[in-house]
């Protein structure tokens, strides 16, 4: 193949190659096409390319599309290298002013840039309050690389921790790295990585084949870091991967996986031609960069499972079975896919790999809390892509040091609440995590934290609620989605949590009874108590935090029959106030047909006819329409 | 599905049962659900139990066992969508084309569906219409999204 590269020293002097074909000054357009092509960022590359080519100058600038740049709030996003000019909401109409103006002419289109709380325009990223307080390391590049070119990877630097990690170092050597940086798995449970790989390691394997897996399907819904790791940075997981397959499976037989979800197809995609070009370029497949090493990877897609996250479930689903997880008495480290030794991390945990050996031990443990020399439980390294959701002002990708307070990641960073409400929660965490209230804000945010306040880190996701969430459909919301996924294997899962769910449903109609909230507790410790895996194990989290961080609002329902944030249905009236001036938009919109009012004059609602839809209370322009 | 076609689709994933996920997935891309008769054939064909075929096609979320119409609309039910109104754009779209999340119109039109979450948690709430992302929606926009669909 003509663009193998036969050696490690090869890889160098490939990579100077390209830099010295490269002219760092060339202009370059990265439109984000991850998240923002639902803002239609792809109509946006067709504009430039049109106008470039127009203007006859396609050969002069170059066009990266890009993976996610964090900020989907502001999209869609395009930078504009190598000055780094950050403009955000583009609009086609726009293209032809960047061409003009800024690729041109090296001036700024100000109606483009953020502008900060003063109005000051941020002409860079690290201008804008939503990226200056991030600590920008796995997410770096994703704004500099075309996800689907090896070779911008390499000029980055990319597959030099691999060279140095076959060159320089052993397997065993390597593990202890890993152990040693007490990188925990990014997944969810915070499971120290190295201690992983050293059991899978010496775990014995009569014919050598050890599997080398990674997780990539991110079930927890709010959370979608992985996806956009993937879709932006490919070969940053399969280094990481190529890497844990030398450490763990060397000499040996190292076989890789990658488990990516169905929903994700761009995903999917993209790491399909990653894995093609790694193997055209000799850095995947037989006798890697000529070491004599050999691994390869295959991708298998998810078919819609929650419970796929859980490792035996997903190995079980890539034996071709159904997601169904087993007990783990035997580990997966000695016995896991096809009852061979299986090292299983996730997506964020493996693209950590590259970094740890680029920039060495002491940068990474000098990143984030406590202590892990001696004890790899000892504290949280490293950085952490947390997704900003909810009711928060700037929601995207946020990745920040291990150890950021919520209050920095929400209001520093997330600039506060949508609308300037009041702050109530943040669930964090996924289906198995729990709602944290405002006395928390000032908490740090590692895995040991999250756990001790009841909640977890999960993914990463961070769903902030304003005091129009009610936190007992939240709980409600997540007990039904477990009720969903439950593979249905133990029974305390499969009718403990439908019993949760018909109590927490009667609550919110208004049927709550005195007794309900023990009931609930006892039957959540059953669940909790008696099931196999983590997502029956962990289900009653986001129930049981907020019993105990809202306990009144569960109180207000079943006692007063009311829901303060103004959300179940069966506890809320609508009514229309004197703010109505008439213009029958309501009327009009009204499914039930049950608003009746003059033109001009005050409306009202046929309180026996309403379904309490609040499709009125959407349309109405005037704040007329009153809840209570 | 004609056999010489569901041979290929079996063929190209080596007739190797661990794959009968993918297997599934590809006969669903290309009849838009999984018909009795070909999944009867499929484990004919690999000598498989019909039961475990049909154990995976209803395990996972992403099969649908009934016929699904023209247009498929899927309503994401993710968290921050959630928090964000989703289910009353469920609500809505229910009421507007007179069919409940999981079925499809009488007319063979419009599917409605719901799912765990995207990944899109950022533009919440969202809804895919036959592939095509809309962000941000609510009862007003989504009308004007589906209006062609309605109107045909």
């Amino acid at each position: 193949m003509a663009n193998r590269i036969k050696s490690v020293s090869d890889l160098e002097v490939y990579r100077k190659k390209l830099l010295a074909a490269r002219d760092p000054k060339r202009k370059t357009v990265a439109i984000c096409t991850s998240g923002c092509t639902a803002y239609g960022s792809m109509k946006l590359n067709t504009a430039f390319r049109e106008e470039l080519r127009r203007r006859g100058l396609e050969q002069k600038i170059d066009i990266k599309l890009t993976g996610c740049h964090g900020y989907c709030e502001r999209g869609p996003l395009v930078v504009i290298h190598p000055a780094g000019i950050f403009y955000q909401r583009v609009k086609v109409e726009d293209v032809p002013q960047i061409i003009e103006r800024t690729l041109l002419k090296d001036e700024l289109v100000e109606s483009l840039l953020f502008k900060d709380a003063d109005g000051k325009p941020c002409p860079h990223e690290d201008d804008v309050p939503f990226y200056k307080h991030q600590m920008r390391v796995l997410l770096a590049n994703n704004s500099r690389l075309d996800p689907t070119s090896l070779d911008d990877y390499i000029a980055l630097g990319g597959y030099q921790s691999l060279a140095k990690a076959l060159s320089k170092h052993t397997p065993e050597a390597l593990v202890k790295l890993i152990k040693d940086s007490g990188l925990r798995g990014r997944g969810g449970g915070g499971f120290p990585a190295g201690v992983k790989w050293e059991s899978c390691r010496k775990a014995p394997s009569a014919d050598g084949v050890r599997y080398i897996i990674c997780n990539a399907d991110e079930g927890d819904p709010g959370a979608f870091m992985d996806r956009a790791v993937m879709e932006g940075n490919p070969h940053l997981v399969l280094e990481g991967m190529i890497i844990g397959a030398f450490a763990i499976g060397h000499p040996g037989d190292p076989r890789g996986y990658i488990y990516i979800r169905n929903e994700y197809p761009l995903a999917v995609e993209r790491v399909g031609i990653a894995l093609q070009q790694a193997r055209e370029y000799g850095l995947l497949g037989k006798d890697i960069l000529g070491t004599g090493f050999s691994f390869d990877i295959k991708v298998n897609k998810g078919g819609g499972a929650f419970v796929c996250g859980e490792s035996t479930a997903l190995m079980a689903s890539i034996e071709g079975d159904v997601g169904e997880p087993r007990a783990k008495h035997i580990h997966t480290v000695e016995q896991g896919l096809y009852d061979k030794p299986t090292n299983l991390n996730n997506v964020e945990t493996w693209a950590n790999v590259p970094l740890i050996l680029e920039r060495g031990l002491e940068w990474f443990t000098g990143i984030g809390t406590g202590d892990v020399k001696d004890n790899p439980w000892g504290g949280s390294k490293g950085t952490k892509i947390f997704a900003l959701v909810g009711k928060v002002n700037n929601t995207g990708l946020v990745e920040v040091p291990m150890g950021a307070s919520l209050r920095d990641i929400i209001f520093k960073i997330g600039g506060g609440i949508i609308g300037g409400k009041k702050f109530k929660a943040v669930q964090t965490g996924g289906p198995s995590g729990g709602c944290l209230p405002d006395s928390l804000l000032d908490m740090t945010v590692d895995f040991d934290k999250l756990s001790e306040a009841g909640s977890m880190m999960g993914s990463g996701g961070m769903i902030v609620m304003d005091e129009s969430t009610c936190m007992v459909d939240v709980a409600r919301y997540f007990l039904h989605f477990l009720a969903e996924e439950s593979c249905g294997k133990c029974v305390t899962c499969r009718e403990g949590l439908v019993q949760l769910c018909v109590i927490v449903d009667r609550i919110c109609a208004g049927q709550g009874k005195a007794g309900d909230l023990e009931l609930l507790e006892e039957l959540g410790n059953t669940v909790a108590d008696a099931s196999l895996c983590a997502l029956g194990q962990t289900a009653p989290n986001p129930l049981r935090s907020t019993i105990r961080y809202f306990r009144e609002e569960y109180e207000r329902h079943i006692r007063d029959k009311r829901c303060p944030a103004k959300v179940c249905k069966a506890l809320i009236t609508f009514s229309i106030n004197d703010k109505c001036t008439g213009c029958t938009i309501c009327a009009k919109k009204c499914p039930q047909s049950c608003i009746s009012g003059e033109k001009k004059k005050l409306h009202t609602i046929d309180q026996s006819k309403c379904i309490k839809c609040g499709v009125c209370n959407d349309v109405c322009n005037f704040d007329a329409v009153s809840v209570e | 599905m004609d056999d010489a076609k569901l041979k290929s689709i079996i063929e190209k994933h080596d007739r190797d049962p661990a794959n009968l996920l993918a297997i599934l997935m590809d006969i669903q891309k290309e009849e838009r659900w999984l018909p009795k008769e070909t999944l009867k054939a499929l484990a004919a064909e690999m000598n498989l139990p019909l039961a475990r075929v049909y154990a995976l096609a209803t395990f996972f979320a992403a099969f649908s066992l009934k016929p699904r119409g023209k247009h498929l609309c899927t309503v994401c039910m993710g968290t921050a969508c959630h928090v964000r109104g989703a289910p009353r754009l469920v609500d809505h779209i229910q009421r507007e084309f007179d069919v409940l999340a999981g079925n499809t119109t009488a007319d063979m039109k419009l599917t409605l569906e719901t799912v765990n979450c995207v990944g899109a948690c950022a533009l919440g709430p969202l809804v895919i219409v036959d592939g095509e992302y809309h962000g941000n929606m609510n009862a007003g926009k989504m009308d004007r999204v589906l209006k062609p669909i309605k109107q045909e």
